[in-house]
């Protein structure tokens, strides 16, 4: 910090020039190029409202999402209720916002789950290749060939009851347990699926420009003074497959709320009367045909517009992390 | 870099083939195994009597070692035995899936060409203009099918042409030549057109800015031949390997498509298998699934030299 304030106070001297010397950080860069793309940060702004709101759900004075009120079902917006009322008199904004909850919850644990697992198999497999390599993407070959929704479904079916009983077993010790009857199972049950499915792919890109960033001076520069293999890898590899994984962990985030809207949607994900878009989707789809048709547009719209505003994200930050395209 | 294009690394995967379908059906067997629903009861319902539970668990091979039950299960697939149904005894899982198979292979084949037949002009179309508006139009609207799931599609696309327009029937199926495949076709190929013209786009460009591109343009070649003779040719070349995934997708990549819009192909089989817990349907369209994909990705490996001469293994 010294050092940047001498040099700063220096070509103070000669006026402009001091951002100059004082350049920028990669990813001030990066950042640079992605604020003047108007879409992408429309997105991002949009995305973080959606998610924020949906990590605030427990603190909002909104509803329950189980709240019924059975006098007042398959209400038109009014006051009282903006977005109306489901088909059990639940508030359709309050669930919505408690779909976004889940949404955030599944966009961003598996996340870190399947980021830490594909990035040290990537980098251990793409340093040590050999039998290492060949045993890691033997195994990812391996998981890629099932047709994931029928994988997902097969995982669902095994993990469930398992972790059913898991925290059935542990319960008690934890002075709860009821536990095992609350919507909790559900959602260890789904992020297991999710953080078991995501990560094989990661591990394959990031084994990729592993490899070739193996081949790079730097690197080379590195291993010829001493430097420990561990070092070369998570401070001179790391931090130049960065790119690559903020694109990556944007597009997992995308799929993980559109993979668990999906299982959802299909009654073996989130179940209700936890909130999730999905299900609302599944519950609403008869009305499609009916004046009703709204309940099912709401949750529609806001899988719709989200996944969207992550896919335009997504296109803007591999735009501005992509320095060749300068 | 042998003299045959055939290299070391395909034989490599031509031993490892077999070790790899054995390990997708023995977990497809473990999955099917451990999965919820008591088999038995699911034949038998709810309220059958032990008796009856004990001597159809007999039957089905259910109280025997499962390395037993495994092998046994391994023999009888080889032979293309899926076993029976759950949810229709007597009724060969084989048999279900052959009847659905014509449908589904329709659909597939009528999907393959439209992908191609509009996501690759659109993708040069969209290379040839970029930066302008119509480029970034459809490159913004190809974004949609990419990202969102066809459970969200297929709603929004009933509601507009179904509910509103009233172009298109509701559901149901009468053959690939008729009003009611256009919208489970359009459905099935969007997400195929965005991303082959995308593809297309970005080889195309890449293409664009070789130098072997500028000679041609230098020596005052026509563009329409420097596009077909020069640049197409290279730039569709790594659409090739979108071919192991057609392949692949062909028996569970529609599950939900066809599922929604009633089609009776294999993928509806598989739905309605999912909501009946019909595990050996599952099964067999998972490890049809799984093995296609394996298959559908070795020969794209071993046509990649074949028809680009410069890739060599």
């Amino acid at each position: 910090m010294t050092q940047t304030a001498e040099v700063t106070s220096v070509s103070s001297l000669q006026g402009k020039t001091s951002a100059l010397v004082r350049g920028r950080s990669p990813a001030g860069e990066a950042w640079r190029r992605l604020t003047r793309k108007k879409l992408a940060m429309a997105s991002l702004i949009y995305i973080s409202a959606i998610l924020v709101l949906g990590l605030l759900a427990p603190v909002l004075p909104i509803q329950s999402f189980s709240q019924q009120d059975l006098s007042n079902t398959r209400a038109l917006p009014s006051w009282e209720h903006p977005l109306g009322t489901d088909d059990l008199g639940r508030d359709m904004l309050s669930r919505l916002i408690w779909g976004a909850n889940t949404a955030f919850i599944v966009a961003t644990v598996p996340l870190v789950v399947a980021t830490a697992l594909g990035v040290t198999i990537g980098l251990v497999a793409a340093w040590y290749r050999g039998w290492i390599d060949t045993l890691f993407m033997r195994f990812v070959d391996y998981l890629l060939a099932f047709p994931t929704l029928l994988l997902m479904i097969f995982l669902a079916a095994t993990l469930k009851p398992a972790v059913v009983n898991f925290v059935r077993e542990i319960g008690p010790a934890i002075g709860q347990p009821q536990l095992w009857r609350s919507g909790l199972v559900d959602y260890l049950a789904v992020l297991l699926i999710l953080a078991l499915v995501g990560w094989s792919g990661l591990a394959r890109l990031v084994r990729g420009q592993a490899l070739s960033l193996k081949e790079r001076e730097f690197v080379e520069a590195a291993k010829a003074i001493g430097v420990p293999d561990r070092r070369i890898l998570f401070l001179h590899i790391l931090p130049n497959v960065m790119p690559l994984l903020i694109v990556l962990a944007s597009m997992s985030m995308a799929g993980a709320i559109a993979a668990e809207s999906t299982i959802s949607f299909l009654g073996i994900g989130i179940v209700p009367p936890y909130p999730s878009w999905g299900s609302m989707i599944a519950s609403t789809y008869g009305y499609l045909r009916t004046p009703y048709w709204w309940l099912l547009a709401e949750p529609l719209l806001i899988v719709t517009s989200l996944l969207y505003a992550f896919a335009y994200l997504g296109d803007g930050l591999a735009d501005a992390l992509n320095p060749q395209t300068r | 870099m042998g003299q045959s294009s055939v290299g070391p690394i395909i034989v490599r995967r031509l031993l490892w083939l077999p070790v790899l379908l054995m390990l997708i059906s023995l977990t497809v067997f473990l999955f099917g195994t451990y999965g919820p629903g008591d088999p038995v009861l699911v034949r038998l319902g709810n309220k059958a009597n032990p008796e009856a539970v004990e001597r159809v668990r007999e039957e089905l091979g259910l109280n025997r070692p499962l390395h037993e039950q495994y092998l046994n299960y391994l023999g009888k697939v080889l032979q293309g035995d899926f076993g029976e149904s759950y949810k229709y005894p007597g009724v060969a899982v084989t048999d279900l899936i052959a009847s659905r198979l014509f449908v589904s292979l329709q659909l597939g084949v009528m999907t393959t060409l439209i992908v191609f037949a509009i996501g690759i002009p659109l993708g040069v179309i969209t290379a040839a203009l970029q930066g302008r508006a119509w480029d970034r139009i459809i490159v913004s609207l190809a974004l949609i099918p990419e990202s969102i799931p066809v459970f969200v599609l297929i709603p929004i696309v009933y509601f507009i042409f179904v509910r509103q327009l009233r172009w298109f029937p509701a559901s149901g199926w009468d053959g690939i030549f008729s009003l009611n495949a256009i919208l489970p076709l359009f459905v099935l190929s969007l997400g195929g057109v965005a991303s082959v013209l995308r593809q297309t786009r970005t080889n195309t460009l890449e293409v664009l800015h070789n130098d072997y591109v500028r000679t041609a343009r230098a020596k005052g070649l026509p563009s329409r031949t420097i596009l077909f003779r020069h640049v197409l040719r290279n730039s569709l070349l790594p659409l090739w390997t979108a071919v192991g995934f057609i392949i692949a997708s062909l028996p569970a990549g529609s599950i939900i498509v066809e599922g929604l819009m009633g089609i009776p192909g294999i993928g509806e089989l598989a739905w309605n298998a999912i909501f009946q817990r019909d595990y050996p349907v599952i099964m067999a369209i998972t490890l049809l699934g799984a093995t296609l994909y394996v298959i559908g990705n070795l020969i794209v490996d071993i046509g990649y030299p074949l028809i680009d001469p410069r890739i060599r293994y």
